[in-house]
């Protein structure tokens, strides 16, 4: 099974690899129309000139080979508007991106599912706990960002508005981006493990440990929450291939060195081949996630392994 | 039910003041789109409910005519994606074989990859290049991220569309339709399409929702809708420059954007939980 689907994240790779690079080529201004914009001086002459250097000139098919060959070397070529070597951007921009989705991930499952627990056994609260839920899927993440920037960052100075520390972890920097990454995912497991406990909650053998005189936290989560944990897995297996890139408009509120901020300033810096090497990079990631969270789910649930 | 009827009731109420923006607009005359820049920051009162913002432009103006923008960009997108979806989906479930497992694995290659990073990626290419109207123009702006997002809405439809459709052709009164000798096109048109009407109007419901987040998204990062013309989105990437002067300029797009989507989410909840739904 793990060889096959590599083979199909390779094959999607490629696809969208030839797509985006066809995309590109419609994206304002080839490079060298930008530096004739950067300096006037140029004349038409130097301008062929520069596409002949740089191949700019040779039809797009030779154009797209030339440069996925070099991407299979691991030659990633360099960044325009860094100045620098794309590999040496990516690794820090993922490490850090990582981090902030990673934990946020984490915090969401956990709040998650504890609201989604409470919200199943104590049915009094389940109305609040859906209303909850509701409400923070509904509400766009760059907004919650501002209101917790409002709150704690002007209003309260507690914590930075946004940046990222020069040395060390950073805590205070990621406070808020967590925050608001958590949030945003907390509402869909809240919601589905109070909906999957509440289905379990209902079957026989839950009855019986009742009868048997199991206390209730037994039952809840001894008995009625590792059979009502796998649809919440299946989101967090969705989730993890989402996050890598879902973390694009956090970072970008909080201005947090990321791939998701990597992405977004290389494409409205025109830098084309950072832009299409973080996509595809952050594509890699989205499906390796998404492959390790079904492994994962298979090895949990030996049922799913059998079909 | 009565799920329903509040999703309902909050999006007719926002529909109605959309509808509303010019005339509220000549009751407080002003002009939500021109400068006065005598009246900048200023808090609500009563010739501003709402404030102004950094160029003095009235605040509750601008979130009525954005959402014209917001609410019109959501509802094409979806009903795109619908349309689409839905014929892909029934298509898949009538022809099966290769048809359906070339829709299916179209679905699944757009579906494995990061949704966002390739929207921003496809929301700043350039249209002029291929002969539409460039970026910052309003119609082509509203046009471009339509596409865009109707792009990506087609595959929740047509998966949901896809699964009702095949469990409709198995059943008896599909299968007695055709021994009676009823042509394809009446099949599709009067005995399956009807079944797909309930998981349809769910997917259409959660599609507009995604699709008014997702503009609101792009237009926050300057790739959706263009300023002047306002959208929640833009609002929003307005306020964020100016949380230190004007914080309450934040407050209302965003609420607003919430409580559509949480409409929508309200109404596809209402759907799927009727009895007789699945």
């Amino acid at each position: 099974m793990i060889a096959r689907r590599l083979l199909q994240i390779a094959l999607t790779l490629a696809i969208l690899s030839f797509c985006a690079f066809a995309l590109i080529a419609l994206m304002p201004g080839d490079p060298i129309e930008v530096a004739i914009a950067g300096d006037p001086r140029l004349t038409a002459e130097d301008a062929a000139r520069l596409r002949a250097l740089h191949g700019l000139d040779r039809p797009f098919l030779e154009r797209y080979l030339a440069w996925a060959s070099g991407l299979v070397r691991g030659e990633f070529g360099y960044s325009r508007l860094f100045a620098q070597p794309v590999a040496s951007l990516l690794l820090p921009a993922l490490r850090s991106t990582l981090v902030l989705a990673g934990t946020a991930l984490l915090i969401a499952l956990v709040l998650g599912v504890a609201l989604g627990a409470l919200a199943a056994s104590r049915p009094r609260t389940a109305p609040a706990v859906d209303a909850v839920a509701v409400m923070g899927q509904a509400m766009p993440t760059f907004w919650l960002g501002i209101l917790l920037i409002i709150a704690f960052a002007v209003t309260l100075g507690w914590l930075p508005a946004g940046g990222s520390a020069e040395h060390g972890l950073g805590l205070a920097y990621l406070v808020l981006p967590l925050a608001t990454l958590a949030v945003a995912h907390l509402a869909a497991y809240a919601r589905h493990s109070a909906a999957s406990l509440e289905a379990t909650l209902t079957e026989p053998w839950i009855r019986t440990a009742r009868a048997r005189g199991a206390p209730e936290r037994v039952v809840l989560w001894r008995h009625a929450f590792p059979n009502a944990a796998l649809p919440v897995l299946q989101i967090a297996a969705l989730d993890a291939g989402a996050l890598a890139g879902g973390a694009l408009v956090t970072e970008t509120v909080f201005a947090r060195p990321g791939m998701g901020k990597l992405l977004y300033d290389a494409v409205m810096g025109n830098d084309t081949n950072l832009a299409l090497v973080a996509l595809l990079l952050v594509a890699l990631v989205t499906m390796l996630a998404t492959l390790a969270a079904d492994v994962a789910q298979r090895l949990l649930d030996p049922r799913l392994a059998e079909r | 039910m009565t799920r329903l009827a509040a999703g309902l009731a909050i999006l007719g109420a926002l529909a109605l003041a959309a509808a509303a923006a010019p005339l509220v607009a000549a009751m407080l005359g002003h002009d939500p789109f021109a400068p006065d820049l005598l009246a900048r920051f200023e808090p609500p009162s009563a010739t501003h409910p709402l404030g102004t913002d950094d160029l003095g432009r009235d605040i509750l103006l601008r979130l009525l005519h954005g959402a014209r923008v917001s609410l019109a960009v959501g509802l094409a997108a979806a009903l795109a994606a619908t349309v689409i979806g839905t014929a892909a989906g029934l298509f898949a479930a009538w022809r099966g074989g290769v048809a359906d497992a070339l829709v299916m694995r179209i679905a699944d290659f757009m579906l494995a990859l990061p949704a966002l990073p390739l929207l921003v990626l496809l929301a700043a290419a350039d249209p002029s290049r291929i002969g539409l109207p460039a970026r910052g123009e309003a119609a082509g702006d509203v046009l471009r991220i339509v596409v865009i997002l109707a792009l990506f809405g087609w595959i929740g439809v047509a998966r949901l569309a896809r699964a009702a459709a095949l469990s409709t052709f198995a059943r008896d009164h599909v299968r007695a339709a055709r021994a009676l000798g009823a042509s394809e096109a009446r099949i599709l048109l009067r005995h399956v399409l009807p079944a797909l009407a309930a998981p349809v109007a769910v997917a259409t419901a959660l599609a507009v929702a995604g699709a008014i987040l997702a503009e609101s998204t792009l237009s926050f990062l300057g790739l959706g809708i263009s300023p002047p013309a306002p959208s929640w989105g833009n609002m929003l990437a307005n306020a964020q420059e100016l949380v230190f002067s004007a914080p309450w300029a934040a407050v209302w797009p965003g609420l607003a954007i919430m409580l559509t989507v949480a409409g929508c989410t309200l109404v596809a909840d209402g759907v799927r939980r009727r009895p007789g739904t699945r």
